[in-house]
């Protein structure tokens, strides 16, 4: 590939004309993360006196505390959960929209304004529609004979959470795949149709398979969605509990540091989060750059 | 097998852009019919509608006996091959043959077994393991055509299957589906907008234009009588001249236009057909200016203006002819050449 070479006079501009970029990384990522990664060596006593230099202690303790590795469980049924129910919706929306030829520009307007809504707006708006006192389908439930209350029910709660995370995230996901499938050409599905495939084997033979690459890069964006961007749908709706059943991994990271004011912890905890950040990049750009199967 | 019978097949799209309109063609058994026509006549249209990917507005259409408007396209017992070629990009060439028979539910044994032999008579058989991307412009079109043959269809479709193709391949294939062709004895619906392809391919040709049919006949018919002023000059490179008979008459005409049909008032004459050695028979004179020599080898092409008139008009002569550009040059008609036509209804008027 060709790339395009400019040329500046003196050496002073370029440096010039990145320096606000290399500003802010350095004052809102590198300095927070590198303080994250001191603090995480460090040990406070209980009234924020003293600190004292422990190594790695604090993540030998985490990794033997049956509370972080229950957050890490809750984590892992929460992200999968959340990237299923939301992709699994968006990819059923997509295919429909993509169905209707007239309408879709204004329907797919409609369909992303749930992303433009804050994740705190969003939770909210699920604590008022599952609110066991007043909402409107913990009283649909009933009639069912379901009593639904996620303020006792770990289970509840990790269900309102799942529904509560995937809603703001379905409008993304289905205009990718909405590009994805418009970019499929038609005259593929019409040799399938030729070639004698029923309209849902034709979907699962050609038109899955070749949407794999948006699949996965939507994959990667909804797990690092579900572990890292979610902290203001949990605060909003069950704040972790109810005992620990929805206290995601982010969340702890604030529950530890900020209201049990261990920060030595709550940094590390960080720490470990950062690593699997950066270890999910690594996999989406190598897949990425294979293009997936095709 | 089956013949393809359509009935006053018409399309229009939301009621208002009629594309077909109206077509009544009989293909029979085992004939290899070629649709052509300008860009945007309907061609494409008219094979969609034949294979089911796009619904019929009015007409019937039936292949073999069955009426099949209501069908869906796997019900048809067709098969289409797509100018893109449409190959499934994420399944090997094997795969691109099997699936239309693993989805009619063949055996397994079978499908390994017709595989296998169209492959050998396509000649892809290195490529069996192949992914359509790693194969050449050529190599997929051969599968595109493998893809539609190894079902043995009772009909091939086929749009514009070679236009992707540089000349010289575009030749061989040509040779190759004519060949094929004539062995399988399959009903064959060809589209192209290439004359070259349309006159050597097809039993017979159907020439389209806007929607509706002008000629149907053999190439050789259709080259030698075009039954109107359209066909006459699509049909053929360079196109026939076309001289009004009064600008003739004006120039003296030696009595060779006295007798001509009624209604004629244009005459149509190929490029091949006017001679710069004056014949025995009566003929016509026409003077005119070379504008333009075209050397092209074999053959020459002589675009000169008629004296006394605005009309460009287009020679051949084989070989390349000792004059030059600017010097007046007399041509000789002869009146087996002329194709009298009536200018206001575009028909021919001698039949
Ligand atoms: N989906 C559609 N909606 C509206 N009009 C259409 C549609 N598809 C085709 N047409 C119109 O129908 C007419 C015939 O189109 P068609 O594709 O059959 O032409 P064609 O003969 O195959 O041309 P080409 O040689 O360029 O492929 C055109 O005028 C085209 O604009
Ligand atoms: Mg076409």
């Amino acid at each position: 590939m060709q790339t395009k070479r400019m040329t500046f006079p003196g050496r002073w501009l370029p440096y010039a004309l990145l320096a606000p970029q290399v500003v802010i990384t350095l004052i809102f990522f590198i300095w927070p993360a590198s303080q994250a990664l001191y603090q995480s060596l460090l040990r406070e006593d209980a009234f924020g006196l003293r600190t004292t230099f422990v190594g790695l202690e604090n993540f030998v303790r985490l990794f033997g505390d049956p509370l972080y590795l229950n957050s890490m469980k809750v984590t892992l049924i929460f992200s999968l959960g959340t990237t299923l129910l939301s992709m699994s919706l968006a990819l059923l929306l997509a295919v429909t929209v993509n169905r209707m030829i007239r309408s879709r520009s204004s329907y797919t307007t409609l369909l992303v304004w749930p992303y433009a809504i804050a994740p705190a707006i969003a939770g909210v708006l699920w604590w008022f529609i599952f609110n066991p006192s007043i909402g409107i389908v913990p009283y649909l439930l009933d009639m069912l004979g379901y009593r639904w209350n996620h303020r006792t029910s770990g289970g509840d709660a990790m269900l309102l959470v799942i529904i509560a995370a995937a809603w703001k995230q379905i409008s993304y996901n289905v205009l990718f795949f909405l590009a994805g499938l418009q970019s499929i050409p038609q005259s593929l599905i019409e040799a399938a149709a030729i070639d004698g495939a029923s309209p849902l084997k034709r979907f699962w033979t050609i038109v899955f398979p070749l949407l794999s690459p948006t699949t996965f890069f939507l994959l990667v964006v909804n797990v690092v969605y579900a572990m890292f961007d979610t902290f203001g749908v949990i605060h909003a709706t069950t704040s972790g509990g109810p005992s620990q059943a929805t206290n995601i991994l982010v969340y702890k990271v604030y529950a530890d540091g900020f209201v049990g004011l261990n920060l030595g912890s709550s940094a590390a905890q960080s720490v470990i989060l950062m690593a699997i950040v950066i270890a999910l990049t690594v996999v989406q750009f190598r897949f990425i750059e294979r293009r997936v199967n095709y | 097998m089956a013949s393809i019978t359509l009935e006053g097949l018409k399309k229009s799209y939301d009621g208002k852009i009629q594309a077909v309109k109206g077509i009544d063609l009989e293909v029979a058994d085992g004939e290899f019919i070629v649709l052509v026509g300008p860009s945007g006549c309907g061609k494409s249209t008219l094979l969609r509608m034949v294979a089911g990917l796009e619904t019929i507005s009015q007409g019937e259409l039936r292949i073999g006996e069955r009426r099949v408007n209501d069908l869906e396209p796997a019900e048809r017992d067709i098969a289409m091959v797509f100018q893109n070629y449409a190959l499934y990009p994420h399944m090997t060439v094997f795969d691109n043959l099997a699936y239309g028979l693993k989805n009619r539910g063949f055996k397994r044994h079978d499908i390994e077994r017709r595989v296998a032999d169209t492959a050998r008579m396509l000649e892809i058989e290195t490529f069996l393991t192949r992914k359509p991307r790693q194969l050449s412009g050529g190599q997929r079109q051969r599968v595109a055509m493998g893809r539609a043959l190894v079902r043995e269809p009772a009909a091939f479709l086929l749009d514009e299957p070679l236009s992707n193709l540089d000349a010289k391949l575009r030749v061989q294939m040509r040779v190759e589906i004519k060949q094929l062709q004539r062995r399988l004895k399959t009903t064959s619906l060809y589209v192209t907008h290439d004359q070259l392809e349309a006159m050597t391919l097809g039993d017979r040709l159907v020439v389209l234009n806007q929607g509706q049919i002008e000629q149907v006949g053999t190439p050789m018919e259709i080259y030698t009588r075009p039954a109107t002023m359209f066909v006459a000059t699509f049909i053929g490179s360079p196109a026939m001249n076309m001289l009004p008979v009064d600008y003739l008459k004006e120039r003296g005409a030696n009595g060779v236009l006295d007798n001509l049909p009624q209604g004629t008032d244009i005459v149509g004459v190929r490029p091949d057909d006017m001679r710069m050695q004056a014949p025995a028979q009566p003929h016509l004179v026409v003077e005119s200016t070379l504008e333009l020599l075209e050397a092209a080898g074999a053959e020459s092409h002589l675009y000169v203006r008629l004296a006394g008139s605005e009309q460009p008009t287009v020679i051949r002569t084989s070989g390349q002819p000792p004059v030059a550009e600017g010097e007046t040059l007399r041509f000789h008609v002869i009146r087996d050449a002329l194709h009298p036509f009536n200018r206001d209804t575009g028909q021919r008027t001698d039949c």
